[in-house]
Parts: C-alpha cells; sequence; structure tokens
C-alpha cells in the first residue's frame, strides 16, 4: 500500500547544509508492521514525518496506493493525516482543552469516521473508561500515551504512523503500552510504521529498516 | 545576586517581546498619566500666576457701586484720609494686525503698593521702578504669552488710534495673556482716563467708607478660596478622572506581562532555588529587575506624557478660557521634578502590576512540579475571589448612588461600577462560553468553544482593559453628544434675540437703548440689569429682567410654578439656575434670602432653568425689584429683537455710533458660533485622551495575544498533525479572538450606557451642578462596537499572521521541545 | 514693591553718595541726558515770599523738613521729625495727571522715651495724592500733612503717623526766615555744587504725641528747613553730617559738613542770633569731632556724640543723642534724631547724619 522511492530530504541549518535522507527506497504491504530503526541523527523521524505528510521531501516519491504524496496540495496532505493515517509521537500531543472522552473523538470525527462503539471498546481496551471526564493534565504519562493512541486508531486508519511512543515511558508502562498498540493493530489489521531505539521493540514487528547516514544500512524480515 | 540577576534577565533576551510589553505598559500608563497631571499643575500653577500678578496681603478691595470704573479722585481722597489703598486698572486690549488676539490689560500704580506685595510674582527688588512709570515706560508680559503673540521685546508697539504700547519686557512669572503697565499707560490704552476699576485694601480689615463716598463705592470684603481655583476644580477633576482610568489600564498590560514572564521561569525559579539562591535574594532580584523595567519606561512615560499634555493643552487651555475665563499658557514648562514622579509612579505601578506575581514567587514550593491543574483549581478561586471584589465593589456603588453627595464619591461610583464590570468580565465570558459550548456538535466548534474558554484566563486582563476603554468611551461619547444636543437645543431657545449689545456703563447703556428705540425695525428692547454678590460663599449674578413675551416664549424653563413668569414680574418671585438651586438646596416654592444692602430680602423660588456652561450661580429676578433692593445694580447689556433682515443694518449702525464709547455689539449667531467653540474644545481634549485610552486597550490585547503566541502553538500544532491547514487554524484562532472581544464588547455597550447614565446624573450634577438626559446614540455604539471589534482584530491579526507564516517545521518542533 | 532704587535715585541728587548709590543717573532714561535742562541754581538770585514757600517745578528735588525738640509733662524729652522730598523725573512745569514729572516721599521720625519710631510714604505728583501749595501753605502726602491753619497766619499744624505712633502739633514762628550761605545760596561744596537754602528756626511747638494708643501732651521746639537745587553732589562725597541746635542762651546754629573721600570735608553753617541775625560761616571757623559711636539696626557705625566747637561765637560743646538708635530704616536709611548739648552753652537741637 506504501511504496518510498528515492527520497531525498535536506534542511539548512546553522552549520550549513545537512542532507538528512539520502536515498530512501521502501516498501510497506497492508497490514504489515515496520520497526524503523538506526542512531540520532539517521533520518528516522524526518522519514515518519515525510511520510505523514507533515513535511515534503526534496526529491523522490512516495506512492500511497500508487498516487504520488509529493504531487498533493496542502488541503490533500491535511486530508491524509486526517483520514489515511494514525500518528502517535513520543510526546503524546493531546489537546490541552478537550477531556479524554472528546480527544479519543477528535480525529475519528474529523475524518467523519466516528463510531461510537468502536470508540467505546477502544476506550476499554485502553483502560481508559475511569478517565473520560478528565483533562490531558490530570493523567499520567502512560495514560495519556494510551489517549494518544486510543485517537490515533479510533478512526481506523489504513496505517499507524508512531514515533517512539514509548520514549517516554518508564520499562513497565512501556511494555504495557507497546502490548495494547500491537494488539489492536492486529485487531485492527492495519500497517504499523515504528520508530523506535528498541531491538527488543522491534523484534515483536513484521520488518525492520535500519536507517545510517540517511541510507538504508539494512532491511531485515 | 549578581548571577542570580543575570539569570533571570537572561529570560527577557529570549522573550524580548514580553519585555516590550511590560515596557509598553508602563510607558504608556506613566505617559497618560503624566499628561493629565501636567496639563492640570499647568493650569493650576497659570491659576496662581493670575492671582500672583498683585500678591498684596491685601484682600478686601473698594469697588463702584455703578458700573466698571470709580473716579482717579475718589482714590486720592481715600488715600488723603489715610487708606492705604492702591488702584488697579483691568481692561482688554484687541491686538492690531493679523495676529489679533486680545490682551488683558492690568494697570498698576507701584509706589502706592502695600511694603512687601509682590508684584508679577516676583518681590519687587528686581524692578526696575523708574524704568516701569517713567517714559516710554515697560510693558510686562510672560514669555509664553509674548512668544505665542508674536510680539517684539523692548521696542514700542504701535497699536491703533495713535495707542502705543510700552515696550515689552518678559516676567517669568506673570499669568499668561496679560500684560502689565503703569496705571497711566492703562488708562491711556483703555481710554478711561481718570478711571479705575478697583482699589484694593492693604490688610484684611473693612473700614467704613466716608460719607460722601459711601454712595458711589462699597467694602467688598476679603474672600477666602481663589474662585478660579474653585471652579475650575471639576473639570481638572473629570480630566484626572480620566487620566487615573488610562494609568488603570496601561497596568492591566504590566500586570499580564509579569505574571506571563513569571509564568515561564517558573522552572528557572525552581532551579535558582535549587542552587541555593535564598528566597530574599530572589525577591530582592525580582523587584531589581521590575525596578529596571519601571525606570527605564518612568522616563520614556514623561517625555511622551510631556509630548500628550503640550498636545493636548490648546484645546485645554481654549476650554478654561471660555468657560472661566481662566488663562493657561500655551506652553507647557517641564521642571525637573517631572521625570522623578514620572519615574516614581512607573515604580508605583510596576509594583501594583507586580506584587501578585513577587507573592506567588515568594510561594513557589521549592520541588514541585508543574501542575496545571493546580493552577487551574487556583484559578477557578481566583474567579471566585474576583466575583466576590466585584460584589463588594457593586456594593460600594449602590452606597455611593444612595448616600454619596460629592463629586468623589460620584467618582468612587464610577470607579466600582466599572471595576466591578472588569472584574465579573472572566467569569460572564465563560459563562457564555459555556452556554455556547452546549449548542456545539462538530469537534472542531467543540474544540473552539473549550480551548477559547481555556485561553480565557491569560486573555481576561487584556479583555478586561477593552472593557474598560470601551465602556469609558461609550459612556463619555453618550454623554458628549447628549450635552451637545441638549446644548444646542437650549442655546437655540435661550438666544433668541437678533443682536446682544454690551457697554461700559449704566449711563452708556441706558443711551445706547433710548438711540435703540427710535431705530426703525427695532421690535423689542430687553434691558439685563445685573448685579454680582455671594450666597452661602458662591459667586452669584443676579440678572434683572424685565417683563417681555420673549421671555415667557423663549426662556426654557426645567421646572415652573404656575404663572411664574407673572410672579417674576410682580417682583414675587425669583427663578433660579439649576446649579444655583442645588447648591443652595432650593427647591420650586421655598424662599431664596438675598442679602440686599437695606436688608434681607426673600423671594419664592417659582421657577428652574438650565444654565450651561456658567460656572456661577444664576438668578433671575424682576429689573425693578433688583434695582430697589440694590440701587448699585448696573445696566451692562441689552438683548435686541429685530424685523427681519434689520440685523445687518442696526449692528452696523450700532458700530458706527458707539464701538468708540466701548460699546460692543454681537449677533446672535456670532454668540452661538462662540459657544459652541468653547463647548467643542472643552470636550476635544476628552475625546482624545478617551481614545488614547482606547488605543492603550487595543496595544494591550494585541501584547496578551502576541505573549500568548508562542504557547499556542504547542496547542495548535496537534491539531494541525491531526489533519487541519494551517490557514484553517489561523481562521479559527481569528475566530476565538473575535468570539472573545465580540463578548466583551457586546458586555461593554451596556456598561457604557449605564456609565453614561452615571456621568449626565450624577457626575455632571456634582461637577457643574446641572442634570442632562441620558441619550443613547445607537450609531456610535455601533461605531464604537466596530472600533472595538476592529482595534481586537487589528491585535489578533500580528500574532495569527506569524501562525499562518509558520514553517511546518517550527510546529514539528513543538512535538520535540515543549513540555 | 520696594522702592529703593526710586529713592536711590531721589537722594543721590541730595547726596551723590557714588559708593551708595553706582550710577543712578544711568539706569533712569532722561535724568543724565536731560540735567541741564533742570533749573539751575545760581547766586544773587533773590528768594521771594510766599512764592518760594511752595513747590519749585523745574529744579529737580527739594524738601520741607521739620524737626523738633519736645518736652511732654514729665519732663521727659522727645523729637518728631516731618520731611517732604520732591524729586522730579524730567525737567519741566507741573502736569495735571500721571503725566507729571514729580515724585513725593514722606518720612516720619518720632524719637520717645521708649525708642525711636519712623514711616514712610510714596506718591506721583499730578493726581492731587501729594503736593505743595504756597499758598495758603500746604503741604501733604496722603494723609500726612503741613499747612497754614486757615486765619491765624503765621500758624502751621503738622500731622503725621505710622504703624504704632502718630501726632498733631502746631507751630507757631517766634523768629524771622534765616537765609542761609549768601542770601541762601548755599555751597555744598568748593566746586560749584549749591542749593538754595533757608529756614524757619524759631518756631515754638504745642500738640500732642500718641504711641502704642497713649496720648501725650507735648511742647518745645521746632526748625523748618527749605532747600532745593538741581545739581548733584561731587563724585568723591560720601554723605553728611547736618546740625540744627537751639542753644540756651536763645540763638539758634546751623552746622554741616560733606564728607569727602579724602578727608578734607566741606564744611558751613549759619550762626542766628536770638534776635535772628544771621552769620555765614566758613569751614575754618568750624570744628566737627565725632567722640563715640554705636551699631545701628543695619550694622553701621554712626557717631551718636560729637565735640561741636565755633570759637568766635564761644560754642564748645559734646552734642550728645538722645536716643542713639535714632535710625531712619526708610528705603534709603539714615540717621536723624534730636541730640543735647553739654558744656557752653547748653541747649538742644537735631543731627542728621547720612551715607554710613
Amino acid at each position: 500500500m506504501l511504496v518510498v522511492e528515492n527520497l531525498h530530504k535536506s534542511f539548512v541549518t546553522a552549520q550549513g547544509h545537512l542532507a538528512v535522507l539520502r536515498g530512501i527506497d521502501l516498501t510497506l504491504e497492508a497490514g504489515v508492521s515496520l520497526a524503523l530503526m538506526g542512531e540520532s541523527g539517521s533520518g528516522k523521524s524526518t522519514l515518519l514525518h515525510l511520510l505523514a505528510g507533515l513535511e515534503r521531501a526534496d526529491s523522490g516519491r512516495i506512492l500511497v496506493e500508487g498516487v504520488a504524496l509529493a504531487d498533493r496540495r496542502e488541503a490533500d496532505l491535511a486530508r491524509w493525516r486526517r483520514e489515511g493515517i494514525g500518528l502517535v509521537f513520543q510526546q503524546y500531543n493531546l489537546i490541552s482543552s478537550l477531556d479524554v472522552a472528546a480527544n479519543l473523538a477528535f480525529q475519528a470525527r474529523l475524518a467523519g469516521r466516528y463510531d461510537p462503539a468502536w470508540v467505546t471498546h477502544l476506550a476499554e481496551r485502553l483502560g481508559l473508561q475511569a478517565l473520560l471526564t478528565r483533562y490531558p493534565e490530570q493523567l499520567s504519562g502512560g495514560q495519556q500515551q494510551r489517549v494518544a493512541i486510543g485517537r490515533a486508531l479510533a478512526s481506523r486508519p489504513p496505517l499507524l504512523l508512531a514515533d517512539e511512543p514509548t520514549g517516554s515511558l518508564d520499562e513497565a508502562s512501556s511494555e504495557a503500552v507497546l502490548a495494547l498498540l500491537l494488539q489492536l493493530v492486529g485487531e485492527l489489521g492495519c500497517s504499523l510504521l515504528m520508530v523506535t531505539h528498541s531491538e527488543r521493540l522491534a523484534a515483536r514487528l513484521d520488518r525492520r529498516l535500519v536507517l545510517h547516514h540517511g541510507r538504508v544500512a539494512a532491511v531485515s524480515e | 545576586m549578581r548571577l542570580c540577576l543575570l539569570a533571570l534577565l537572561s529570560h527577557w533576551r529570549r522573550h524580548p517581546l514580553q519585555g516590550a510589553s511590560i515596557l509598553t505598559g508602563l510607558w504608556l500608563a506613566t505617559a497618560l498619566w503624566t499628561g493629565v497631571q501636567a496639563l492640570n499643575s499647568q493650569a493650576r500653577a497659570d491659576y496662581a500666576r493670575a492671582s500672583a500678578v498683585l500678591a498684596t496681603p491685601a484682600q478686601a478691595q473698594v469697588l463702584p457701586r455703578q458700573g466698571q470704573y470709580l473716579a482717579q479722585a475718589d482714590y486720592v481722597t481715600l488715600r488723603r484720609a489715610g487708606w492705604a489703598v492702591t488702584p488697579l486698572l483691568e481692561g482688554r486690549l484687541r491686538l492690531p494686525g493679523e495676529a489679533g488676539g486680545t490682551l488683558q490689560v492690568i494697570g498698576i500704580e507701584p509706589l502706592s503698593l502695600p511694603a512687601g506685595s509682590q508684584v508679577a510674582g516676583q518681590p519687587g527688588e528686581g524692578v526696575d521702578l523708574l524704568a516701569f512709570i517713567g517714559k516710554p515706560g515697560q510693558a510686562w508680559i510672560a514669555p509664553d504669552t509674548r512668544q505665542r503673540l508674536g510680539l517684539p521685546l523692548g521696542e514700542t508697539m504701535p497699536l491703533s488710534e495713535g495707542l502705543q504700547l510700552p515696550p515689552l519686557v518678559e516676567q517669568a512669572q506673570l499669568a499668561p495673556g496679560v500684560v502689565v503697565v503703569d496705571i497711566a499707560q492703562a488708562q491711556a490704552l483703555l481710554q478711561v482716563p481718570e478711571q479705575m476699576s478697583r482699589l484694593l485694601l492693604a490688610g484684611t480689615a473693612e473700614p467704613t467708607l466716608p460719607a460722601e463716598l459711601a454712595d458711589r463705592l462699597r467694602v467688598q470684603p476679603a474672600e477666602g478660596a481663589d474662585d478660579l481655583q474653585r471652579l475650575t476644580d471639576s473639570f481638572h477633576l473629570n480630566l484626572t478622572a480620566l487620566g487615573l482610568l488610562a494609568f488603570i489600564v496601561g497596568l492591566f498590560i504590566v500586570h499580564a506581562a509579569i505574571g506571563l514572564a513569571l509564568e515561564q521561569r517558573r522552572a528557572l525559579l525552581r532551579t535558582l532555588r535549587a542552587c541555593g539562591v535564598g528566597l530574599a535574594t530572589l525577591l530582592a532580584a525580582l523587584t531589581l529587575e521590575l525596578g529596571l523595567f519601571a525606570v527605564l519606561s518612568g522616563v520614556l512615560g514623561v517625555a511622551s506624557g510631556y509630548l500628550i499634555a503640550s498636545l493636548l493643552l490648546a484645546d485645554v487651555s481654549a476650554s478654561l478660557r471660555g468657560l472661566y475665563g481662566a488663562e493657561v499658557a500655551g506652553q507647557l514648562s517641564l521642571p525637573a521634578i517631572w521625570w522623578l514622579a514620572g519615574v516614581a509612579i512607573s515604580l508605583l505601578g510596576a509594583l501594583l502590576a507586580g506584587l501578585s506575581s513577587l507573592v506567588r514567587a515568594a510561594r513557589l514550593p521549592l520541588l514541585a512540579l508543574a501542575q496545571p491543574q493546580a493552577w487551574r483549581q487556583a484559578q477557578s478561586r481566583w474567579l471566585r475571589g474576583q466575583a466576590l471584589l466585584a460584589l463588594g465593589l457593586l456594593v460600594l456603588a449602590a452606597i455611593c448612588w444612595g448616600l454619596g453627595d460629592s463629586l468623589v464619591s460620584a467618582f468612587v461610583l464610577m470607579a466600582s461600577l466599572l471595576l466591578a464590570a472588569a472584574l465579573l468580565l472572566p467569569a460572564l465570558l465563560d459563562g457564555a462560553l459555556a452556554l455556547l459550548a452546549r449548542r456545539c456538535r462538530g469537534p472542531l466548534s467543540e474544540w473552539f468553544i473549550a480551548d477559547s474558554r481555556q485561553q480565557l484566563p491569560a486573555l481576561s486582563l487584556a479583555l478586561m482593559a477593552l472593557l474598560l476603554a470601551l465602556a469609558a468611551s461609550v459612556g463619555v461619547g453618550s454623554m458628549t453628544q447628549g450635552f451637545r444636543l441638549t446644548f444646542s437645543g437650549w442655546l437655540d431657545q435661550r438666544l433668541a434675540a437678533d443682536l446682544y449689545v454690551s457697554a461700559p456703563n449704566t449711563t452708556q447703556t441706558q443711551l445706547v437703548m433710548d438711540a435703540l428705540a427710535a431705530q426703525p425695525g427695532v421690535e423689542a428692547l430687553l434691558p439685563n440689569w445685573t448685579l454680582d454678590t455671594r450666597l452661602q460663599g458662591w459667586p452669584v449674578q443676579l440678572q434683572g429682567i424685565v417683563d417681555d413675551p420673549h421671555y415667557r416664549e423663549g426662556w426654557p424653563l426645567l421646572e415652573q410654578q404656575a404663572d411664574a413668569w407673572a410672579q417674576l414680574a410682580a417682583g414675587q418671585g425669583v427663578m433660579l439656575s439649576e446649579q444655583l438651586a442645588r447648591r443652595l438646596n432650593l427647591r420650586l416654592g421655598e424662599r431664596l434670602t438675598l442679602p440686599a444692602p437695606s436688608g434681607e430680602q426673600a423671594l419664592p423660588v417659582v421657577a428652574l432653568y438650565a444654565d450651561y456652561g456658567n460656572p456661577k450661580g444664576q438668578a433671575l429676578v424682576a429689573a425693578d425689584w433688583l434695582r430697589r433692593a440694590w440701587p448699585e445694580a448696573t445696566l451692562g447689556s441689552l438683548a435686541v429683537h429685530l424685523a427681519p433682515s434689520r440685523g445687518e443694518a442696526v449692528q452696523a449702525w450700532l458700530e458706527a455710533a458707539y464701538a468708540d464709547a466701548g460699546v460692543r455689539v454681537i449677533d446672535q449667531a456670532g454668540l452661538k458660533a462662540w459657544s459652541n467653540q468653547v463647548f467643542e474644545r472643552t470636550f476635544a481634549a476628552t475625546a482624545a485622551l478617551n481614545s488614547l485610552t482606547l488605543g492603550v486597550a487595543g496595544i494591550a490585547l494585541f501584547i496578551s495575544l502576541l505573549t500568548l503566541g508562542h504557547s499556542r502553538l504547542g496547542q495548535l500544532a496537534p491539531l494541525w498533525a491531526l489533519g487541519l491547514g494551517r490557514r484553517q487554524l489561523a481562521g479559527l484562532s481569528l475566530g476565538q479572538t473575535l468570539l472573545l472581544a465580540g463578548l466583551t464588547v457586546l458586555l461593554a455597550m451596556p456598561l457604557g450606557v449605564l456609565l453614561a447614565y452615571c456621568l449626565v446624573a450624577v457626575v455632571n450634577v456634582q461637577a457643574f451642578g446641572w442634570r442632562l438626559p441620558l441619550y443613547i446614540f445607537p450609531g456610535q455604539l455601533l461605531n464604537l462596537a466596530a472600533l472595538g471589534l476592529c482595534s481586537s482584530l487589528l491585535a489578533a491579526s500580528g500574532p495569527l499572521w506569524q501562525l499562518a507564516r509558520r514553517q511546518p517545521a517550527d510546529l514539528l518542533r513543538t512535538f520535540a521541545h515543549e513540555r | 514693591m520696594s522702592a529703593s532704587r526710586l529713592i536711590l535715585v531721589m537722594l543721590a541728587c541730595l547726596l551723590a553718595a557714588c559708593e551708595q548709590a553706582p550710577a543712578p543717573s544711568n539706569g533712569f532714561a532722561g535724568l543724565g541726558q536731560d540735567a541741564a535742562d533742570f533749573a539751575q541754581v545760581e547766586r544773587g538770585r533773590p528768594l521771594v515770599f510766599p512764592l518760594d514757600e511752595g513747590a519749585h517745578d523745574g529744579y529737580r528735588i527739594e524738601w520741607w523738613y521739620v524737626t523738633a525738640n519736645l518736652t511732654d509733662a514729665q519732663g521727659r524729652e522727645w523729637g518728631v521729625q516731618w520731611t517732604l522730598f520732591r524729586s522730579a523725573l524730567r525737567p519741566g512745569p507741573e502736569q495735571v495727571g500721571w503725566q507729571s514729572p514729580n515724585l513725593w516721599m514722606g518720612h516720619a521720625g518720632l524719637t520717645s522715651p521708649f525708642g525711636h519710631q519712623h514711616a514712610e510714604r510714596l506718591a506721583r505728583g499730578g493726581i492731587g495724592q501729594a503736593g505743595v501749595v504756597a499758598e495758603p501753605f500746604s503741604a501733604w502726602i496722603d494723609d500726612w500733612s503741613l499747612r497754614a491753619e486757615s486765619g491765624t497766619q503765621p500758624l502751621l499744624r503738622m500731622q503725621a503717623h505710622g504703624e504704632a505712633f502718630s501726632y498733631d502739633l502746631r507751630l507757631h514762628s517766634e523768629g524771622p526766615r534765616v537765609l542761609h550761605g549768601d542770601q541762601g545760596y548755599s555751597e555744598k561744596s568748593g566746586k560749584g555744587q549749591a542749593s538754595y537754602y533757608y529756614s524757619l528756626p524759631f518756631l515754638r511747638v504745642e500738640g500732642q504725641v500718641e504711641v502704642d494708643g497713649q496720648r501725650y501732651p507735648v511742647h518745645g521746639q521746632a526748625w523748618l528747613d527749605r532747600e532745593w537745587s538741581s545739581q548733584p553732589l561731587a563724585a568723591d562725597q560720601q554723605g553728611w553730617d547736618w546740625f540744627s541746635l537751639h542753644l540756651a542762651d536763645g540763638a539758634k546754629l546751623m552746622l554741616f559738613q560733606v564728607r569727602q573721600a579724602d578727608g578734607a570735608h566741606y564744611r558751613a553753617g549759619t550762626w542766628i542770633s536770638a534776635t535772628g541775625q544771621a552769620q555765614a560761616l566758613r569751614g575754618e571757623q568750624i570744628s566737627l569731632q565725632p567722640l563715640a559711636h554705636t551699631r545701628q539696626a543695619g550694622g553701621q557705625q554712626v557717631p551718636t556724640r560729637w565735640r561741636v566747637q565755633v570759637a568766635e561765637h564761644g560754642v564748645d560743646v559734646e552734642v550728645d543723642a538722645i536716643e542713639p538708635n535714632a535710625w531712619m530704616g526708610t528705603a534709603f536709611p539714615y540717621w536723624e534724631g534730636p541730640v543735647r548739648l553739654h558744656g557752653q552753652p547748653g541747649g538742644r537741637g537735631y543731627l542728621e547724619m547720612t551715607g554710613y
């Protein structure tokens, strides 16, 4: 469902021109989970941002169901983010003015795919039933990340992009959150692309891709 | 301490905008306050200068019983009877040429001044007496007056009709608009040989006049307070109140910015304390930092306050001259003390605005994590506290309304109303948003309202400022417009005659009257006998009028008894101006006791009438009655009703025949134009200060939004990531600001009308003695509402423009850096 | 307003004490340039009475000056001074109204057993507030006056008052008018400065003085001086000391010295016999010697005891101030007070000292 061809991306920094991605090729089939690995600065997050339509590539193509993402206008990119993907960040990024219930339902409602039964089910599965009327600040980090995962999956996206979703959590909560995430992805049958440092975590996904200096260093099943 | 201060100050490098907003707030607050104070003190200093033209210990004076002048021979008689009197001759001198303008001429006789008196505000030692009384003599003038009129220094100046003004000599302390000359020169310039206006008595004793003079002269006892000062007090109090309002609005900005800076530096403060910096040191450093801001903006504030004052001075001095005959210089002086005072007021403001932040910093727990929820709880406690305070203020307002009977209580009423409204604003807005939230169905609209409520605490101060400024604008605007309407209607009725003629004395006026009676087209001649006296210490003019249908038809009465005019004509009633009735606390039907020389006379009050713009009291009585009770009543002016289209001819004839005799003629249109001009200028300064205050509120909103911009990004970025376009986000943000501002504007309108009501029904009554009907001008309200919305739109557009222009990378960065 | 500058100018004409009055004529437009236009004092001009009792318009400076030595019922000694100065700002005749060139200044002094008091009045000429009329004689400023009582010539009534004193005295002339110098032409220096000068030294006085609300009937002797001139004194003349003495034997003595910076004082005087015969005294006939000084309120050291000798007439007396602090703290201050004579012959009189 997702094909990446020869993707290049560079940034202008104070030190000069910095090439972050130098020709990435990648294919992700429907229902497959992929761990995106590599040391800091290898370009993992940038690749994720490009896939999410948060940034545009300098060259190369991202094809979604055969259509190039780079050709789309900003409004179409926004729509891609809204309807095509679910996003989970390390920093949760919940909407502070909305309570947990509203946060959970937010993207699904934006995408026009709000299914109360599914959201209730998600809340149950994520253990959030008792927290629905709370506000993000009133939650622990693990709770917040569970809300973020619920929000991303509530719209039943074909693709879930996660950027170190457990990076801010301690090991125990991290394990629990991740288990939930994988279970739900499995239930939903969506593809998953997850940036992670964790070898142990990567081992639980279908495939892995290791980046080094903006290039694909290794691919493994 | 130094390290601590440096660490604290580093914050401003990263957030220059916050620093700028603190500076701006203090600067504007100080500037407006200083400006108003400069205007007031300039005016007051000039009154002092005016009364110091002749600062003798003398207070009591000898005045003519009839007309403007007393004979010089009577002065000599009194001197030779051992009276230590010194003569004054006063009059107005019209300057020739385009420059035009008039000067008040004061003729003095320096040799007869009691020892130790001051002339022109300075002791006599520095005065070249011989040059003053010799030839060609001297004309003393204040430097500002001379410059305003563009007169040459040290040269004899030819005037019309072969007269000449002696060489001008500057006297710094002299009152503006005044030229002091030797009495000999004054008699020549004013063309009143061997005449004097009044004689000042040394000391406060009131000796009895010799019998042969008593029928021509009278001794007026010493007057306590300075009339000018008293009459203009209310005018200055109004200005002061406006200045205070502007100051408070400015402090709102400062308070907002200081609070935000503290919030953002919580972590830094904790770190510093964790590193072993004592609480006292930290507080001292914070205070010092605040002090730096205050000093800097204080200096800036004085400079711009001075600028504001100098721009407004022309209007203020014109209205003071028109309303009270008070001369105020056209130039400001800026004594060094102002700089200190400005810095002091800025320091005070900074301390007021920063006090709560300092207290919060002092209470900051050493190891607590940032707990937004705790803050939110504190916020709701704070809201409850505000609401309680607002209720207290409303009670105070009610007390002032019910029991207050002074200008101060009137202003306290207004201030507590305004402040209560401002304090209630966040709660009201929150309530309104909560109501709106119930009607929202979509995710975006829910977010829109929820997020607006979340922004409310940070914006509430700026919105309060907007509320205050707008309400004040509506209030003052309605009052001004309403006054304009009332005033011009009243003027139309009151100024019904075609020509108004004034002459220097009774005899002259009667001559003119007789001559006019023989002129064709003269339909009615209404002589106006006057007598100046004091009732309960207040200067009052008694006007004796004749029985004429023109009065019955034209003179507007507020309240009257049946047959009021008939009773007046029969000498069995008196009509009082509204302000006099209020001051004397007299109602219709009650009796007014008048201190006639032949014994006290009591007349029932048969009617009350409006007498807008007159700082003195006025009472109408029958002319015959007045002349019987006060033989010294004078006839100084005539109202002439003419057949249609005879106006110009009669005026021209009068001017040709009597101009040399000092007879002045003004037509109805000229008098109206003059009155309206005084009116306009009176409110010009008010209007200017008002729009400045509105501008300050706009800036407060702008700065609040700007400081909010950074944290807003953290709240908007997730939405963007979830699939909203940047433009859409900017639009939503703008919508939020407009919603809040719009609600505020909506609340400001009824508040403004309430304020207008307080102004016309309470403040005006206390300040001037007249009550005006309340008018509401929907067009004006719409205009101001639009202005308020526009200024908030403008304030919101800057930060939003930045948001719309943000690179995605900036938004992304918030995912990595925030929290 | 302090009129000190005005009075400086006025008195500069009398005293020309340049140290005290720096270039006054430059400070007043008209005075310097027009000085020559003032009427000049000339030797040989006969004085005409009563015309010359009045004001001499056209001359720059003029005064009517009465001093009286009085005794009250308890035998205590009193002194009274009544002075009217006329000073013209411009040459030319008197004019009616403010255009008058004249300024008038009145001084009144009272030396009582309780101390010395003084008062001052200023007025413009031309409006009637102050002036002098020759016949019937009347000199006045405000409500101070010196005037002939109607129909009872030669009798003058003299009135003045200050803050806490007043006097009302009648002056009877009991001797002839005396012309000083050369038939009234009185030189004031060796360089031609001169004035017209005559006196009425034989005046008997009776009347009342009032001090602090208390009235005292008094009687005694008075001396009226009349002098007018246009010429200021010479530049090096600092001030003067002037004596009018009623000698115990009935004779009168007028002496003055104009002090010069170089110590060569100009002295002159008039010996008046008891019958009124006058003889002008030259400087070398007169010896004036200060014996003791008194410090005045203004800090000035003023000689209040003198040795006065006119050997030719057997006069050798110590002249002693009755009140050593008879200081006239007027705008232009000077010393003026009654004196007592010890020695041969005794008597009393008045002393005036300026320029200290």
